[in-house]
C-alpha cells in the first residue's frame, strides 16, 4: 500500500462529521417507542397523547437530520444516493407490510394516520441512517 | 437481529497500517467509484480481491486464481424474498392460521437461530481464521444476510402479530398480555441495536471489501460493534426464547 492511499484511508476513517447516523438512531428509537406504546393497546383505542408527542419529537429529529446531511460538503453522494435508494426500497416494503397489517386488522382514523406517520419516519430514517455509514468512508469523488 | 456476521476481519485493527501490503494486484474499484455503479453490480476480482494482507500473513493456495463474483445484494435471492413475502399476505389476507403460524415459527426460529449461531459459534471461529480466510467468508455470507435476516425478521412480526389478533392475546385482558407487550419490548431494542449499529457497519464493510485496497483498521473497527452489541443482542434472543416458549405452553 502506498503511503498515499494508506493516508486517504485514515483520513476518510476520521474525518470529522456532523452526527447524523447518531440523530438517526434517536428517531428511529422515539418511533420504535411510540410504536410499541401504540402496539400494547391495540385493537383498543390507545391514548393517543403520548405518542403524538414522540411521533412530533421523532419528525423534528428527522427534519433536523436531513437539513444536516443536506449541508454536508465534500461528501460520496453518488454512494450515498445508490443506498438510499436500494435501502428506501426495501424499507417501504417492510413498513408497507407493517401497515398493511395494521389496516387489515381494522385499524383507522387517526390512530391509523399516526401509526402511518411513525412507519414513514422508520422507512426515511433507516436509509438515510445505512447510506450516510457507507457514503462516509467512500472517497469524495 | 443479525449479530454475528461477525468477527470477520477484527484483527485488522490489530495490525499496524504500516505493515499492509496489497496482496493480490487486481482491480475491481474504479468500476464502483464511478458515478451510476449499482449494488448489485457484479464485479470481479481475484481471490482476495486486492485486499491487504499483512506480509507475514500466507494467502491461501491459489489466491490469485480465477475471479470470484461479489454483489452487495444478490439478486438471485429476490425472487426469493419476493415469494415468502407474498405467502405471507396470503396467509393474514385468508386467515389461514396453519400458514401463519407456519410463518411465525419457521422464520422465528431460523431468526433466533441463525443469530445466536452466527453470534456465538461462527462469530469466534472467524476471529481465529487467517484473514483472507475471513474476508473471502465475508464476502459471501454478509449479502446472503442483507436479503435473509429483514425477510426472516418481517416474517416474523407480521404472523407473530396476526397469530396473537387470533389467539386473543392482544387484548388487555388477556393473561397473556404482558408477555406479548415484553416481546414487543425485546423486538424493539433489537431492533435498534441491529438497524441502528450493526446494519451499518455491515453495509460499510461489504462496501470497504469492494474497494481495491480496503481500509484494514477501518474495517477492524466498524467490525468491533459485532462484539459490542453481540451480548445484548444474544440476551434480547434469549429472552425471546422464554418468552415464546412460555406463551406457547399457557
Amino acid at each position: 500500500m502506498s503511503a498515499a492511499q494508506a493516508g486517504a484511508g485514515t483520513d476518510l476513517a476520521n474525518r470529522k462529521l456532523p452526527p447524523v447516523a447518531e440523530i438517526a438512531v434517536v428517531s428511529m428509537a422515539l418511533v420504535i417507542v411510540g410504536g410499541i406504546y401504540m402496539a400494547a393497546h391495540l385493537p383498543a383505542h390507545p391514548p393517543l397523547g403520548l405518542a403524538e408527542v414522540l411521533l412530533v419529537l421523532a419528525a423534528a429529529v428527522l427534519v433536523a437530520n436531513v437539513v444536516l446531511v443536506a449541508r454536508l460538503r465534500d461528501f460520496a453522494w453518488a454512494s450515498f444516493f445508490l443506498v438510499v435508494k436500494w435501502s428506501l426500497l426495501a424499507y417501504l416494503v417492510i413498513a408497507g407490510m407493517l401497515e398493511y397489517i395494521f389496516v387489515f386488522d381494522g385499524t383507522r382514523g387517526q390512530i391509523l394516520v399516526v401509526l402511518t406517520c411513525m412507519l414513514a419516519i422508520f422507512a426515511v430514517n433507516v436509509p438515510m441512517l445505512l447510506a450516510f455509514s457507507v457514503a462516509r468512508y467512500q472517497p469524495v469523488p | 437481529m443479525f449479530i454475528g456476521g461477525a468477527f470477520a476481519a477484527l484483527k485488522f485493527s490489530a495490525t499496524p497500517v504500516s505493515t499492509w501490503y496489497i496482496y493480490s494486484g487486481s482491480v475491481w474499484g474504479p468500476e464502483l467509484s464511478v458515478k451510476g455503479a449499482r449494488m448489485t453490480d457484479v464485479v470481479s476480482a481475484p481471490v482476495p480481491g486486492g485486499v491487504a494482507v499483512p506480509l507475514d500473513h500466507g494467502g491461501p493456495p491459489g489466491a490469485t486464481g480465477p475471479a470470484e463474483p461479489f454483489q452487495i445484494v444478490p439478486l438471485a435471492g429476490l425472487p426469493i424474498v419476493a415469494a415468502a413475502l407474498v405467502g405471507l399476505v396470503v396467509a393474514i389476507a385468508f386467515n389461514a392460521l396453519w400458514g401463519i403460524d407456519f410463518f411465525h415459527v419457521v422464520s422465528g426460529a431460523l431468526w433466533t437461530g441463525i443469530d445466536l449461531f452466527l453470534g456465538f459459534i461462527i462469530g469466534p471461529i472467524m476471529g481465529r481464521m487467517s484473514i483472507p480466510a475471513r474476508v473471502e467468508f465475508s464476502k459471501r455470507l454478509m449479502p446472503k444476510m442483507v436479503l435473509l435476516m429483514p425477510t426472516l425478521v418481517i416474517c416474523t412480526l407480521a404472523a407473530g402479530w396476526q397469530l396473537a389478533r387470533h389467539e386473543g392475546n392482544l387484548l388487555t385482558s388477556s393473561p397473556n398480555h404482558g408477555w406479548v407487550v415484553a416481546s414487543m419490548v425485546v423486538v424493539g431494542v433489537m431492533a435498534i441495536v441491529a438497524i441502528g449499529l450493526l446494519e451499518p457497519a455491515n453495509l460499510a464493510v461489504l462496501f470497504e471489501l469492494k474497494k481495491p485496497v480496503p481500509n484494514g483498521p477501518l474495517i477492524g473497527k466498524l467490525m468491533k460493534r459485532f462484539i459490542y452489541t453481540a451480548g445484548v443482542t444474544g440476551a434480547m434472543q434469549v429472552a425471546t426464547l422464554i418468552i415464546m416458549t412460555r406463551l406457547a405452553s399457557r
